[in-house]
């Protein structure tokens, strides 16, 4: 257990030091990648980007109902 | 349903797709092939123990690092759309589409949560063979996990190993190697990842002779423009022979798509290839669509043919063939009698949801095992896309697009191989310094590489219209009934999202580039 701990203890400290002595350039291109995965997830995928199908239909039957007709009951333009 | 299907709704979202992927695909290729130049750079380091070599593979991580860092997660993008604005595409491409990424995304977080840290976090803290270790497995990982990206882009060309399962209206995967070993897949891996070593090889000679320029980093900027060079050169000549390999796979596959990259309309035996030409629009039409005249072309006769067909006086068909079928030896099915197949597909998946409606269990027994039956998916099903066409002429994809990607594409790849060799020869020879023109050559080929490896994409994805999976599945019948307003709005949202990226990336690499390698905050 003592061992895990230690183990567990310098895989942290890796990270801690790691983050802690960041370069410059570092320190900004994680504010970007904060900033951007908030951007992704927080703001366009709960937004902007719901699953179409997950969101219109309770279970998968409806889903494969709905789509079967959508590829089924088609003239579809093509440009 | 799709017959009130928006084409403005189709548009957009085909447009926000190729924004998205297009910006996506500015930062891939620089991190396929730069970790592997670092892990060169960090091998000799090794082996030599010269801090110099430290202090230039820690350079060059940086720059990979800023790229792998914005770029990181924008492929995600792309996943949130399928779910969204490409809903029946999702569903009825099934699991094939969905364990690859699944071990894509697996690949990812593992690499980039552990190996990555110890590429920047372990300099001095673990063994150098360790460290050495992870800069390889970073390398190998990153090119892996595009590996699984292709390999789903590559089912969408050729689908392959799958079976359509009526009931639940979505693809099967009945045959992993068989979709893993698709003959596109292992083409399109091998050319895409060696021309992000092209590219990544292209970039470090471009900052590398800028420096030269200046007068700054002779040492780094020599080292730099070696392994570049000689990578660079490697890759290109293997960028050739696997586009070569990939033009003869998509012959057979795609022979629409590969007539439109020569604007062949007419086959022909002992086919030339176009090395050079301008297109216009005709008189002469296939149904209501202009036909391409070249305004002017340089052929190479034969070529075309000894390529596809590894034989001079080969029959390479072209797009009018293919559109109007042939019934001597040839036996080009017409696109017409294809629409003809995939309505008979068509209609036996009506009777199936018939049946399933006044729950007829017999005839539902009956055409399930009409799924299974590989005469019928071999010779019907496999045109089911063909069903949603009204004339034969929409199976043509954009020709002039087509063609121009291809040939700009090939052109900057031979001009590539040129570039790597020269650089090796001048350096050698002790020359570079002294031929200030070639410098500015190459840093004005680092946009140039971005543009073809760009083109290759344009063509590839527009080489396939109007299909988003070859033959089973036009682009219009994939999209979701949602708003065309709302694609609208987030097409915005991305082009302003990336571009900030973008230029983001740019300005730290810029800021980087000019401090140098020298800066105290890199030298631990």
């Amino acid at each position: 257990m003592n061992y895990i701990f230690q183990k567990f203890k310098s895989v942290f400290n890796f990270y801690y030091d790691g983050f802690r002595n960041m370069s410059l350039w570092g320190r900004k291109v994680w504010i970007i990648i904060i900033i951007k995965v908030i951007i992704i997830f927080a703001v366009l995928k709960i937004f902007f980007f719901p699953d179409f199908l997950r969101k219109n239909f309770k279970s998968d039957k409806q889903r494969s109902e709905y789509v079967l007709d959508q590829i089924t009951c088609s003239t579809v333009i093509n440009d | 349903m799709i017959e009130n299907v928006d084409m403005s709704l189709v548009d957009w979202s085909r447009a926000q797709f190729a924004l998205t992927a297009i910006y996506h695909w500015f930062f891939v290729p620089l991190t396929l092939g730069l970790s592997f130049i670092v892990a060169f750079m960090e091998t000799i380091y090794v082996k030599t123990g010269n801090e110099k070599w430290k202090k230039l593979t820690k350079f060059w991580m940086t720059l990979f690092g800023i790229n792998f860092a914005i770029g990181i997660a924008t492929g995600l993008i792309l996943e949130f759309e399928f779910g969204t604005n490409w809903s029946n595409y999702s569903w009825f491409v099934g699991d094939i589409f969905g364990a690859p990424l699944a071990i894509e995304g697996i690949l990812a977080f593992f690499l980039e949560s552990t190996f990555i840290a110890v590429m920047f976090f372990g300099w001095n803290k673990v063994s150098k063979k360790f460290h050495l270790t992870s800069t390889w497995l970073v390398a190998i990982g990153a090119n892996l996990s595009a590996l699984w990206i292709l390999v789903a882009n590559a089912w969408m060309q050729n689908p392959v190993g799958m079976t359509f399962n009526p009931d639940t209206a979505r693809n099967e995967m009945i045959n992993f190697w068989a979709v893993l070993f698709n003959p596109v897949a292992v083409d399109k891996f091998l050319h895409t990842i060696t021309s992000g070593f092209l590219l990544a090889s292209v970039f470090v000679l471009g900052i590398s002779s800028w420096y030269l320029l200046k007068g700054r980093e002779e040492w780094l900027a020599k080292r730099s423009i070696l392994i570049a060079g000689i990578f660079g050169l490697i890759s290109s000549l293997a960028v050739a022979f696997t586009g070569d390999s990939s033009a003869r796979t998509l012959a057979k596959v795609q022979p629409v798509k590969f007539a439109a990259f020569e604007a062949l309309y007419e086959g022909k035996d002992n086919a030339g290839l176009i090395a050079f030409g301008i297109l216009k629009d005709s008189d002469q039409k296939i149904g209501e669509k202009n036909i391409k005249n070249f305004v002017v072309k340089i052929e190479i006769p034969g070529l075309l043919s000894i390529l596809s067909k590894g034989d001079k006086n080969g029959f390479v068909p072209g797009i009018r063939d293919l559109v109007s079928g042939s019934s001597d030896e040839r036996q080009i099915l017409s696109v017409a009698q294809k629409m003809e197949k995939g309505r008979y597909a068509r209609d036996i998946l009506n009777n199936y949801k018939e049946a399933k409606r006044i729950n007829d269990k017999e005839q539902i027994e009956k055409i399930k095992n009409i799924f299974k039956d590989r005469n019928f998916i071999d010779n019907y099903f496999r045109y089911f896309g063909y069903s949603f066409l009204k004339t034969p002429e929409e199976a043509i994809p954009n020709v002039s697009v087509s063609f121009y990607t291809f040939h700009l594409m090939v052109m900057l790849g031979f001009f590539f191989i040129l570039v790597c060799a020269i650089s090796v020869f001048l350096l050698l020879k002790g020359t570079l310094l002294k031929n200030k023109w070639f410098l500015w050559v190459t840093i004005f080929s680092v946009p140039l590489a971005y543009i073809a490896s760009e083109s290759g994409w344009v063509l590839t994805e527009m080489g396939r219209q109007p299909w988003i999976i070859q033959d089973l599945m036009p682009v219009s019948a994939a999209v979701s009934q949602i708003s065309a307003g709302s694609v609208i709005i987030t097409f915005i949202l991305f082009a302003v999202l990336f571009t900030a990226l973008l230029f983001a990336e740019v300005s730290i690499m810029v800021r980087q580039i000019k401090t140098g390698p020298n800066h105290k905050e890199e030298v631990q």
